[in-house]
């Protein structure tokens, strides 16, 4: 086969999913070509067809999905028409899947060795017991796990997140298929172990000359991995074109809005629109409601004063949670050793650090969830571990916060509109009449329009039910938010929304907020002082310029570098 | 591990005590005076009462009793029945009935509840499942003697496949329409439960993986979903076995099984306190072991369990 024949051509592809109305279009007349040893990425929202546009291609759609037109053509063979069988000898021999989680991707029960060879006696590479452990040596040793023989023997849930990606990539390549799929194969992971594992994925597919369908949400990480990107939305392909070139002249108003809405990407962005003195990224698409640019958030977080006094005061905090073991005694584990940080009023600290690092531990101290081992928090000059009961409760009712997970935070039973007036019920603020006129005007605030007050949180949708969390935390008029990594689950065009929505919240309500999260690129967009923790201490603390201008330790360093199209620039 | 398993045998030295005192304080509480109820519709002498109520401790306050018959149990002593017999050669005689009947009743129920809950769970909204949830209501909605006496009336009369009740030295084929019967109510939950589960391990990610690695449905099927969905329902066999017991003592009844739950059914009628008292208490020790031994099972199903606290 030459070069130039396509090994995989998705031609005029058609999926839809049966509901009680009838089919329901999940992917609207889609056509790209993979040539072989090429990597393309497939980039678009939660929702906009990327993941089951790749599902149909191998022909694995989720319970009611249908291919209802269009071919798949690998190698000249039409996958839709295929039988199962057929199928299922084309599955990881020919085209083999990364997927998504990798927590849940490894079935929880079975050894590691047993899922792994499994795989090689599926796929007919080796037949013998022996063979078939050797073979599955060698595919934890490229995977990059160095004591395989021992991995073997362990369970999934002793391997950490992106030591279970390896294996599922080592899976995935097991039998040097010529098409890869990874669907969205780092999104659960964090930066830092994201960057290793497709540095990774990079090098053995680039070894193999193995053809690659990068899925993700990241433009600005699939415009690093892919030569070629294919943007969706609703379904269809907007536009598709080399990366580079996608990135730095979009065309179509949906790919503009993705660029400038790119966390990873605004630290240029900003920069370039300084250059041309004209903001860039409000552009409308479809009716739907514009985004700000995140050029505005940036100025207001600037404009945030940050020679206040300190709100918030960490004097060397420490927590130590006991570990419990097989036995009758248990292991002391420190989780926040020693921190010390301030937060001026009306200013932005933002937590960085990997997961496990007691950022989310130092947000639980400060809302008194946990108690705190040794030193003291200071709010607003008062030591808050002292105090009793009362005392805390009107602590509370000033200090609110908004959790990573919408989906988690909100009552499923509650309609919004009960939601967000609880806190006001608990704390007995105002009568009915107020409290009822209160709910109205933070879901004003939030841009969330009355009609979802007797909704319920399955009704909304994402970034909708993070609205409705931020709402209920400004119910009381808080001075202080903690907001745990409040826009990590988010779609990018959504989280642009929300920070937008955080910034102006603050320069209009004089906020204070502790922003916990793992990325860095958000927090160049929201915060004005940054102090990044590594094992429950804090290794840097400075002004985000310093630390994106300057930064001192290595492990900072390594934070920035991993986040996705760093290198990449932009065109004005 | 081991430390896991002392610390839960531990445990079930309060539930012995709580048990035990809770019966028999049951017993002591119900009307009439089983010493009148031993002569049936005769009327003894004053005497022979008394000597019977003083043989029995039946003068005594009631925590005395309690405590006299605590010391003989822990000597191994189960105590005699007011007729005289022996309670530990009652047990002996009944005991291995009974465990045949439940084991009898526990393959079939798991056997034809995980089969049936499968195929219900892959083809969830098909015409089988509609169908096997449908029977499952049913047995569920009905009370067990109902259900014994009907099977009994159309299995073992009109049809004549089994003899209707059970017979001298209960032989393994007289056993098989109690046991159906007596799995029947465990096997819809089974069922149910099954059928949950399966479509809940269906939806995860690594049934997606297996079949993206290029596994067959063949293997796929066994070894990634049903596996998987077997720990709830193994779990859950713990809880069933209280419904066994108490299945066990109303079927045994219905068929003449000359097993426990006879021996308990006829014990409770006479108020024959020692003989109620330590065949439950037998019981509730069988079922703090079988718990724990499903909560160890657990662990060895799922390897993510690990026992502390």
């Amino acid at each position: 086969m030459s070069a130039l024949e396509p090994l995989l051509s998705v031609e005029d592809l058609q999926v839809a999913f049966k509901t009680q109305d009838g089919f329901v279009p999940a992917v609207r007349g889609v056509s790209f070509d993979v040539y072989p040893g090429e990597t393309i990425a497939i980039v678009g929202e939660s929702g906009s067809g990327k993941s089951t546009t790749a599902h149909a291609i191998i022909n694995l759609l989720p319970g009611s999905g249908r291919i209802t037109g269009g071919k798949v053509l690998f190698e000249g063979r039409d996958l839709s028409q295929l039988k199962r069988g057929e199928m299922e000898a084309v599955r990881g021999k020919e085209i083999g899947l990364v997927p998504q989680d990798p927590m849940n991707s490894l079935n929880p029960v079975h050894r590691i060795g047993f899922q792994v060879e499994e795989t090689i006696r599926a796929n007919g590479l080796a037949t013998s017991k022996r063979d078939v452990r050797k073979r599955a040596v060698e595919v934890l040793k490229e995977a990059g796990l160095a004591d395989a023989d021992q991995r073997l023997r362990q369970f999934p849930h002793e391997f950490s997140g992106g030591m279970r990606q390896r294996v599922l990539i080592g899976i995935g390549l097991s039998s040097h298929p010529k098409l890869v799929i990874a669907d969205e194969p780092t999104s659960a992971l964090d930066v830092t172990v994201q960057k290793k594992i497709l540095d990774h994925l990079e090098h053995l597919t680039a070894e193999r000359g193995t053809a690659v369908i990068f899925i993700t949400h990241d433009l600005g990480l699939a415009a690093e991995r892919a030569e070629n990107l294919v943007v969706m939305h609703r379904g269809k392909i907007v536009e598709s074109g080399p990366a580079r070139e996608i990135l730095q002249n979009p065309r179509h108003p949906y790919t503009k809005r993705l660029v400038s809405a790119a966390p990873s990407l605004a630290s240029q962005r900003i920069q370039a629109a300084a250059a041309t003195g004209a903001p860039i990224g409000s552009v409308e698409v479809e009716g739907e409601e514009p985004t700000l640019s995140l050029l505005t958030v940036a100025e207001r977080a600037a404009e945030a004063s940050v020679d206040a006094p300190p709100v918030i005061e960490f004097r060397d905090v420490t927590k130590v949670f006991k570990i419990r073991t097989g036995g009758p005694r248990s292991i002391p584990f420190t989780a926040v050793d020693k921190v010390s940080f301030q937060v001026p009023k009306g200013s932005t600290m933002a937590l960085v650090g990997e997961s496990g690092s007691g950022k989310s531990t130092a947000a639980k101290l400060l809302l008194r969830l946990e108690d705190i081992t040794s030193g003291t928090i200071h709010v607003d000059g008062k030591d808050i571990t002292e105090l009793g009961k009362q005392e805390l409760l009107a602590l509370r009712r000033k200090m609110q916060p908004v959790f990573q997970d919408p989906y988690g935070s909100l009552d499923p039973l509650h309609n919004i509109g009960n939601t967000i007036a609880e806190p006001l019920n608990v704390h007995r603020v105002g009568d009915a009449k107020t409290r009822k006129a209160r709910v109205l005007e933070v879901l004003d605030q939030v841009a969330l329009p009355q009609t979802v007050l007797a909704r319920y949180p399955n009704e909304l949708s994402g970034g909708q039910r993070q609205r409705v969390a931020i709402a209920r935390a400004l119910a009381l008029k808080p001075e202080i938010v903690v907001l745990d990594e409040a826009v990590s689950a988010l779609d990018v065009l959504v989280q642009a929304q929300v920070l937008n929505l955080l910034a102006e919240l603050q320069s209009e309500l004089g906020l204070t907020y502790l922003f916990i999260t793992h990325d860095l690129a958000v927090v160049r967009v929201i915060a004005d002082h940054v102090s990044v923790m590594q094992q429950g201490k804090i290794v840097e603390q400075a002004t985000v310029g310093e630390v994106f201008d300057n930064p001192k330790t290595a492990y900072t360093r390594e934070l920035l570098a991993a986040i996705p199209g760093v290198d990449i620039p932009l065109g004005a | 591990m081991l430390w896991y398993i002392v610390r839960r045998l531990l445990q079930g030295i309060p539930v012995f005590f709580g048990s035990t005192f809770i019966i028999f304080s049951m017993v002591f509480l119900t009307p009439g005076n089983p010493v009148l109820r031993m002569f049936g519709d005769r009327t003894p002498a004053p005497e022979q009462v008394a000597a019977l109520e003083e043989k029995f401790h039946l003068n005594e306050p009631f925590l005395t009793r309690y405590f006299l018959y605590l010391g003989d149990i822990l000597q191994g002593n189960l105590g005699t029945t007011y007729a005289g017999q022996s309670v530990n050669e009652i047990l002996a005689r009944t005991f291995p009935t009974t465990l045949r009947l439940a084991l009898l009743a526990v393959i079939i129920q798991l056997v034809i509840g995980v089969l049936v809950g499968l195929i219900s769970g892959l083809r969830k909204g098909g015409i089988f499942d509609n169908v096997s949830l449908l029977v499952t209501l049913l047995i569920i909605s009905m009370p067990v003697f109902v259900l014994a006496f009907v099977a009994q009336w159309i299995f073992g009369i009109q049809l004549g496949w089994f003899r209707p009740t059970v017979g001298a030295g209960a032989p393994w084929s007289d056993l098989i329409l109690p046991a159906i019967v007596l799995a029947g109510l465990n096997m819809a939950y089974v069922v149910r439960l099954t059928r949950a589960s399966v479509i809940e391990t269906s939806q995860n990610d690594f049934v997606r993986m297996a079949y993206g690695k290029g596994l067959s449905r063949g293997r796929v099927i066994p070894v990634h979903i049903l596996r998987n969905s077997m720990i709830p329902v193994t779990t859950n066999l713990a809880a069933d076995f209280g419904i066994l017991i108490v299945g066990a003592t109303v079927t045994e009844g219905i068929f003449n099984v000359p097993g426990v739950g006879n021996e308990l059914f006829k014990a409770i009628n006479r108020g024959d306190t020692p003989e109620i008292v330590s065949i439950v208490t037998i019981l509730v020790i069988v079922y703090v072991l079988v718990n724990i031994a499903i909560d160890v099972l657990y662990g060895v199903l799922d390897p993510r369990i690990r026992y502390v606290k």
